[in-house]
């Protein structure tokens, strides 16, 4: 759904008359109030969590809320939910590469054997 | 985005003054603008992507570093920026919202106090920064930690240092009698025998994490070495991102101009939308560096 942006020529100073034309899609304040405070308390829900401790899970947790946080300011302060499906593809897209990127590479990095301490070099060494 | 200029007489042809040439209608113009904005969007962020991927491996191998390093930074401070950036988005998506109706005066106020949450954001980030300077918590060689109390990590610690500090290759770290609790008695020995230099030995108390064997009556600490890493990989992923925030608040200086001179309307909006956009990006990213640096426990 592209904006449909046909207005006719106007003079930017003289708007009065000709702030009901078409803009496109406008996403109402009170939508974006609403998405705003969601975020500020996942902000905070994020901090809390650290106040839990869950060993590893912590850091899924942490991406997994900061991932929501991140779909909302596209979705809806991007514009992206009425925005021509396009232009969601390029922001997926460019996620994707950055995924298959970290993943290939921890993939490799993980494993290597971790590095050796000294007191275990001398160890190695005899085997 | 080519702008004729509001009012100036145009030769020959009727259009919009906002339209260029080479675009047909205003629909496309606009189109147009977003796809490409987009498209630089997604350069950037595998710019940060590239950072995201240092962090990762390094953390996948190093987990204990992270663990370490990650207690020197306060994370309130950083909570406080991350409310302060989506506040910031905020005014940033209603001050489109405000061109879009032509609201006039209420597009200057919102784009003014986008500029100015991303100032405050600026000014923590300065004071964090300035703290880790204070206690030589910076990236590589230049890590020379000196904190005088074991324990107080980043709050409370007094502004005298150690002499010699800077000359040395050793931090002259000096516990006082009253913290020597909290700090092991004995080195061990395998910093006797490091060859590691002292420069990447955290102050003592700091950097250390329990053994696997260390009990609460009998605790020892782990020394974890390279620390100095975690500070590189934090100064250089939340410096790119604050010059970022920089670079967005030039651009949004430069809406607030344009916005004084009337050029938006319901008509051309543009480039307030496409500011937007890169505002929110700078928004995104900080939403994903605040718990990957701040919260790592």
């Amino acid at each position: 759904m592209i904006d449909d942006y046909s207005a006719p020529a106007t003079q930017q100073t003289t708007t009065s008359n000709h702030s009901a034309h078409v803009a496109g899609h406008i996403v109402p304040v009170r939508v974006l109030l609403t998405v705003c405070l969601v975020l500020l308390v996942l902000t905070l829900t994020t901090v809390a969590a650290t106040w839990v401790d869950l060993d590893g899970l912590n850091l899924w947790i942490a991406l997994a809320i900061a991932t929501l946080k991140a779909s909302l300011v596209a979705l809806y302060f991007m514009h992206l939910r009425y925005d021509s499906p396009f232009n969601a593809f390029v922001l997926i897209t460019a996620l994707v590469f950055v995924m298959i990127f970290v993943g290939l590479a921890l993939m490799d990095t993980l494993e290597y054997q971790p590095t050796i301490e000294w007191q275990e070099a001398s160890a190695l060494q005899r085997r | 985005m080519p702008d004729t200029g509001v009012g100036e007489p145009h030769a020959a042809h009727e259009h919009p003054p906002h339209l260029a040439h080479h675009f047909e209608t205003p629909a496309q113009q606009f189109a147009s603008g977003k796809l490409g904005m987009w498209l630089f969007l997604a350069t950037e962020i595998l710019l940060f992507g590239g950072l995201f991927c240092a962090y990762a491996v390094y953390r996948a191998n190093h987990p204990e570093i992270f663990d370490v390093g990650h207690r020197f930074l306060n994370k309130y401070l950083g909570g406080v920026n991350t409310l302060v950036l989506i506040l910031s988005s905020f005014t940033m998506a209603t001050a489109v919202y405000c061109a879009q109706r032509s609201l006039q005066k209420e597009l200057r106020v919102c784009l003014a106090l986008t500029l100015l949450g991303g100032g405050i954001f600026m000014a923590i980030k300065y004071v964090e920064y300035h703290d880790k300077w204070k206690h030589g918590l910076l990236w590589g060689t230049r890590y020379e930690p000196h904190m005088d109390e074991p324990g107080h990590a980043h709050d409370q610690v007094k502004s005298e240092h150690t002499s010699g500090v800077g000359g040395s290759a050793e931090p002259s770290i000096q516990a006082p009698a009253t913290a020597a609790a909290s700090a092991p008695a004995t080195q061990t020995a395998a910093d006797e025998r490091s060859t590691i230099a002292p420069a990447t030995i955290g102050p003592r108390g700091l950097t250390e994490l329990p053994d696997e064997e260390s009990t609460a009556e009998h605790p020892t600490p782990r020394q974890v070495h390279n620390v100095h890493i975690f500070f590189g990989i934090y100064f250089v992923m939340t410096g790119l991102h604050g010059l970022h925030v920089l670079a967005g608040m030039a651009v949004i200086v430069w809406l607030l101009i344009r916005a004084h001179r009337g050029h938006f309307g319901a008509a051309y909006f543009a480039p307030v939308d496409l500011g937007g956009l890169y505002w929110h990006l700078v928004d995104m990213i900080w939403i994903f560096l605040f718990p990957m640096l701040y919260l790592i426990r």
